[in-house]
């Protein structure tokens, strides 16, 4: 099989999928809607699935690791530039690849149950699919504009998704919010790009990367580069202080968290970061103020989500701070450790925003923990799931978290012990927001109203078996890189050749002595757990239920419920102005120039009126006027030669 | 150009000096000119151009002759036909004037404005 | 020859249809329309991609002095007489709903502004290109006075009279020019070239390879900038643009809106870059500045609009501005996306001018509070118009963003701030026009709004082509790009010496 085919095919079967239930998603019956859409996704799978292992065996026998390069066409030519449209597989994509098509095939299937009433059942999928295309050009792209177009395109589709019940002037806003602040991390990551042209005359990878190994470190030029590219990864991943919109993106539907907002869209920034590392292992300020910015994320998100009451809301802020962390990892240089808290990650916030998705199903679109409690009971398989994403995330071992999260930590550990403390609080207020969750949701007694207990009920298969295959997912990721060299590291390694090249001390010490690591393990694992016991004595124990929105909070608990004021301080010093200055600049500055304008034209106007009183009929004046200019003319001829 | 020919002149002619022909065409024209400029009535303003016409007349005159040159003399009688043509002209459109207001003032006549 | 069937064609069309009495006038401009489209296809098909003007003709005009009737496409050409014949038949299309007083008179006006637009695009010879540029003026003239809004008079009275005050600048600047060349041209006589001593000329090759002092150049700079800067229009001299365009009606809001401040683009490019790029050098930071100031000045005040024609305009402005300053950079990068950009602007400014021109058809208004909830019963609408916008927000895949990636770039490498300031036009780019879109078609619909007709017939036959133009020059601009790069090539050799 031609491998070219096949990575257009990869990309191609979403698109198909869109274009049919796009175009068509009034005339196709439902049924047919969510098995075009799903079978998209999965064709696209099993085709990564397929490359997968094509590339393995190739490196397997020839020993290569340069990875494949299909070239579609030549997309923008102009001068000395030119931009393929064309594709890399190599390691990095392929782990994308197969996270995108994988975790969203199971939430296209999730979504055939859970979007079942919805009138825009035909759109929601079609929908999908294109950010499946999108996303897939993204990872798949062998230049940075190719990654643009995806970058730029998988923010339509969040746009669109968000806003996806459109009569809600909310979400609408939210929507548009999320729009605008990923356009601003867009201008950066474009700047990024030309600075890119500009440097090393092409967009390709593998061209740049060739380059860059000749730079120095600290390399001013590069300097500003990974700053650019920086700002495009915090806005699509949510990073501060372009963070505010993915809590507001929650307005969209369930699945579509699940799959933009938690597993796939938000960890481009870190993929793309992964992708250009020799540039950032150039550049040691731009990590260093990568690694202030994501510890900075983590906590505050983090602290936000301690009492946060909208299930979705608690996820989001986890997600944020999770997105930090793994921005922790890639500031010191863990770019694998990184990547694989991007792979567990999606894994089990998928997991839990699916489960989440299923609590609110059931419970009728409700989605304020204080009117739930008691789930365990009618929703087992969404509890027993969701139990066991709970306990990824919060970093207790075996499950898939433990070990991403805490590879993050020991390599943080080796670089700033004051970033590990720092990490490890993120790590307990983690732990301890999520079991409050857990508990608050599923312990109890049933806090809702008679009609909703009386609609309880466990989602249908469709929904549930992508839950569990998520849970068991959940639960054994962290076998892909075992502590000491796993699979991950050895699969990656060749990824970050040019890395070990140019900055070849940072990578030495990628060993840590068995002792320390353990009790770095025993460490963190002790806080988490912890943690959950604080939990649970609050709010198994005691009972306690979040007080509602009536009730006058502490001060402290007031901030972080209002989200430290970051919203209300945006609409203060940026959006107000901004908006501001636009009504200044259409009445005042307007007039103004209009007002140079039209006086120019007025002052031609007044002259003229004063000028035709000179015509003034009297024929002696015009004979004098007459005799005088003949005069001054001849003066002038006589005194002055010309 | 061309150079400038000896030429030979009477010697009636050189007993007054060309420089008097200036100065007395020149103070006819000024004369003129003030007439012109000063005078409400119609008819002396038209005389007053017709003494500066015969003032450049005579400096034609005047130049012809000191270069033995007739074409400034030819001229001369073109302008005097044409004078004559002017003043029948002028006359004519006084009279209307006078028909219509009852006066040959200029002062009256500035309906002609803005 | 081809060039002159392209000006001539629409005259004699235009006086066909202007002895035709009633409604069938526009269905005669609108075959005219189409075949001077076909005629503009044909130029595009047979179009050689190299830096030589083709199709031309050259007639004696008033040969004694020197200025000749010359008339030819290269590359940049070509890029605009395709932008006019396409949008011309789509504009007459779009007037197809509507009823206007005396049609004839109405149809023919646009089809003398085609005549117009394709000689200003073609003109070889300066004196023949302000002919043009001067006589486009006033068929719009007429559509705006005479079929226009309330306001009409006195808004297009201002038009008028300010950029025939800038034109005039560029006149003086191009009869000085015209009294340079002739004595000055250096070098043994050339066979087709004027000898030392020869006659004047107007050509505008001859202009490029005069050497003129510094000074000279500045100056020629400002009376040309102050034309093109006028009809583009480069702040702060766009007051005119929003009241014309809102108060004109919509055909000629398009006309003006997608052709015709190309016409400014396109004058610096062939006129100003070439011809004093001494004079650019020293001043063209200056414009630059100012055309930066206006991307962000015009879109900070598309935020706040209320009106959706009004909204457009003042984008347009922001966008126009892109251009000015992309050009401005004198590079390969900035001025094809240039050109591009003035292809893929004109689609979406027609596009979205069409939109609003639907809306306000069946709701009898623009205002963005007044209307929502479109979408419900639209689904046609709402896709073409989310396309046609994402097209003008300049997202990947789209016609936009090939045009802005490669003028960002262009200015960028010129300097870095600039740069970094002009991209900020993606962003409030992306806040105006989500917020118009989600004004107008989103939320709840209102009396106004509800029931609202999806588009049907001619209308789906205006928007189609725009949005297959949209994919088209987003997924594959090497089409576009290919022909002008040999063109600007050329051009950049005059700029870079």
């Amino acid at each position: 099989m031609q491998i070219d085919l096949l990575c257009i095919l990869i990309p191609l079967f979403p698109l198909i999928g869109f274009a049919i239930n796009g175009l068509g998603f009034r005339q196709i019956p439902r049924g047919a809607v969510g098995l075009i859409g799903s079978a998209a996704a999965l064709a696209s799978f099993a085709c990564s699935l397929y490359l997968f292992a094509f590339f393995r065996t190739q490196v397997g026998i020839t020993g290569s690791n340069a990875p494949i390069i299909a070239n579609l066409f030549d997309w923008i030519s102009v001068g000395s530039l030119n931009i393929n449209f064309s594709f890399q597989i190599d390691q990095l994509s392929l782990l994308m690849l197969l996270i995108v098509t994988g975790v969203g095939s199971l939430i296209h299937i999730y979504s055939i149950g859970y979007m079942k009433h919805d009138e825009g059942f035909g759109k929601f999928f079609a929908f999908l699919n294109l950010f499946l295309f999108f996303m897939l050009l993204l990872v798949m792209g062998s230049n940075y504009v190719v990654m643009f177009i995806g970058w730029e395109g998988v923010g339509l589709c969040s746009y669109l998704l968000i806003g996806f019940w459109n009569t809600n002037t909310n979400y609408n806003n939210a929507a548009r919010k999320a729009f605008v602040m990923n356009r601003i991390g867009d201008l950066g990551f474009l700047l990024g790009i030309f600075m890119l042209i500009n440097t090393f005359g092409s967009v390709e990878y593998v061209d740049i990367f060739e380059k860059a190994t000749r730079f120095t470190i600290g390399d001013t030029t590069i300097l500003a580069i990974t700053l650019l590219l920086f700002v495009g990864a915090a806005g699509k991943s949510a990073q501060i202080p372009l963070y505010t919109w993915l809590p507001d993106a929650m307005a969209g539907p369930t699945p579509v968290s699940a799959l933009i907002h938690a597993a796939t869209m938000v960890t481009a920034g870190i993929y793309m970061i992964v992708r250009s590392n020799v540039l950032y292992t150039l550049s040691p300020l731009t990590l260093e103020i990568i690694g202030g910015i994501a510890i900075a994320t983590a906590l505050l998100a983090a602290s936000i989500g301690l009492v946060q009451n909208d299930i979705k809301k608690v996820l989001a802020y986890s997600t944020v701070s999770q997105l930090g962390y793994m921005f922790l990892g890639l500031s010191v240089m863990a770019y694998t450790a990184g990547m694989f808290h991007v792979i567990t990650h999606a894994f089990f916030k998928a997991l839990l925003f699916l489960g989440a998705g299923s609590v609110i199903h059931a419970m009728s679109d409700e989605q304020d923990i204080r009117n739930m409690g008691g789930l365990r009971k009618y929703l087992p398989v969404t509890f027993w799931t969701f139990l066991i994403g709970t306990i990824a995330i919060s970093g207790i071992p075996p499950f898939a978290g433990f070990f991403s999260k805490d590879e993050i930590l020991a390599h943080v550990f080796m670089h700033n012990k004051v970033l590990w403390v720092l990490g490890l609080i993120g790590s307990a207020m983690t732990s301890f927001y999520m079991f409050r969750l857990l508990f608050l949701t599923f312990f109890g007694e049933f806090r809702g109203t008679e009609e909703q207990r009386h609609h309880l009920h466990e989602s249908p298969a469709s929904m549930t078996i992508p839950l569990i295959v998520l849970a068991v997912l959940s639960a054994v990721g962290g076998l892909l890189n075992l502590p000491g060299g796993g699979w991950l590291s050895d699969f990656m390694s060749p990824l970050f050749e040019p890395s070990r090249r140019v900055n070849p001390q940072a990578f030495a010490d990628a060993t840590i002595d068995h002792s320390t690591e353990y009790m770095l393990m025993a460490i963190s694992t002790g806080v988490a757990i912890l943690s959950l016991v604080a939990a649970y004595v609050v709010y198994v124990s005691r009972r306690a239920v979040p007080a509602s929105d009536a009730v006058e909070r502490p001060v402290a608990e007031k901030v972080l419920y209002n989200k430290y004021y970051i919203d209300e301080l945006y609409e203060t010093i940026i959006v107000r102005p901004i908006r501001g200055l636009g009504d200044a600049l259409y009445s005042f500055g307007e007039f103004i120039i209009d007002g140079i304008v039209n006086g120019v034209a007025w002052l031609v106007r007044a002259s003229s009126a004063q000028l035709r009183l000179l015509q003034n009929g009297s024929v002696g004046f015009y004979v004098f006027a007459m005799v005088l200019s003949i005069a001054a003319i001849v003066a002038l001829r006589f005194f002055i030669r010309f | 150009m061309q150079p400038i020919q000896p030429v030979n002149i009477p010697e009636v002619i050189q007993q007054i000096p060309l420089n008097y022909y200036l100065i007395i065409s020149t103070a006819l024209f000024v004369i003129g000119i003030i007439g012109v400029l000063t005078r409400r009535n119609v008819i002396i303003i038209l005389m007053s151009i017709e003494l500066m016409l015969n003032a450049v007349n005579l400096l034609l005159i005047a130049f012809s002759s000191y270069r033995a040159d007739p074409s400034g003399q030819v001229f001369v009688f073109f302008i005097m036909a044409v004078a004559a043509a002017e003043v029948s002209v002028g006359l004519a459109i006084i009279v209307m004037i006078y028909r219509n207001i009852r006066s040959i003032d200029v002062g009256l006549l500035n309906k002609l404005k803005w | 020859m081809l060039t002159l069937a392209l000006i001539l064609f629409p005259i004699v069309a235009a006086l066909f249809v202007l002895a035709i009495k009633g409604e069938s006038a526009k269905q005669v401009a609108f075959g005219a329309a189409l075949i001077e489209l076909v005629l503009a296809a044909y130029a595009f098909v047979q179009f050689v991609p190299n830096a030589q003007s083709q199709f031309g003709f050259d007639y004696p005009w008033l040969a004694s002095g020197g200025i000749r009737f010359t008339a030819g496409i290269d590359g940049i050409s070509l890029l605009l007489v395709v932008l006019t014949g396409l949008l011309v038949p789509l504009i007459i299309l779009s007037a197809f709903r509507q009823q206007y007083d005396r049609p004839s008179a109405f149809y023919a006006l646009i089809l003398f502004m085609q005549a117009a637009l394709m000689g200003v695009f073609t003109a070889r010879d300066a004196f023949l290109f302000y002919l043009f540029f001067e006589a486009a003026l006033i068929p719009i003239y007429f559509l705006a006075a005479m079929w226009g809004g309330e306001n009409r008079i006195p808004v297009t009275l201002k038009f008028f009279v300010y950029t025939i005050f800038g034109s005039l600048f560029m006149l003086l600047g191009i009869i000085y020019l015209y009294y340079q060349t002739g004595s000055m041209v250096a070098g043994p006589p050339v066979a087709g070239a004027p000898a030392i001593g020869a006659a004047h000329s107007s050509a505008i090759a001859d202009f490029y390879t005069l050497n003129l002092s510094p000074a000279a150049q500045g100056w020629l700079f400002w009376a040309f900038f102050i034309a093109f800067a006028i009809k583009m229009p480069v702040f702060p001299f766009h007051t005119w643009q929003p009241d014309t365009y809102v108060e004109s009606p919509t055909p000629a809001t398009m006309l003006l809106a997608g052709i015709m401040l190309k016409m400014g683009v396109y004058g610096v490019i062939r006129l100003m870059l070439p011809i004093v790029p001494a004079g650019v050098d020293v001043w063209g930071t200056t414009a630059m500045v100012l055309a930066i100031i206006g991307i962000v000045y015009g879109s900070v005040i598309a935020i706040r609009q209320r009106d959706m024609k009004r909204l457009i305009a003042y984008s347009s402005f922001a966008h126009v501005g892109l251009m000015a300053a992309g050009v401005f950079s004198q590079t390969a990068n900035g001025l094809q996306g240039a050109l591009v950009q003035m292809l893929a602007h004109g689609i979406n400014v027609v596009g979205l001018f069409f939109v609003a021109e639907i809306i306000f058809s069946r709701t009898n208004s623009r205002m963005l509070d007044q209307l929502g909830g479109i979408t419900r019963t639209t689904p046609k609408l709402t896709v073409y118009f989310m396309i046609i916008l994402l097209g003008s927000v300049a997202l990947p895949l789209t016609n936009g963003f090939v045009g802005e990636f490669l003028l960002l770039s262009g200015v960028f490498s010129y300097n870095n701030w600039l740069g970094a300031i002009a991209g900020l036009t993606i962003i409030l780019g992306a806040v105006y026009m989500l917020r118009m879109y989600q004004k107008s078609m989103f939320g709840t619909a209102s009396a106004r709004t509800a029931g609202f007709a999806d588009v049907s017939g001619s209308e789906s036959w205006v928007l189609i082509p725009l949005v297959v133009m949209v994919f088209w020059i987003g997924m594959y601009p090497n089409t576009f790009l290919k022909l002008t790069e040999p063109a600007v090539t050329n051009l950049l050799q005059y700029i870079t010496g």
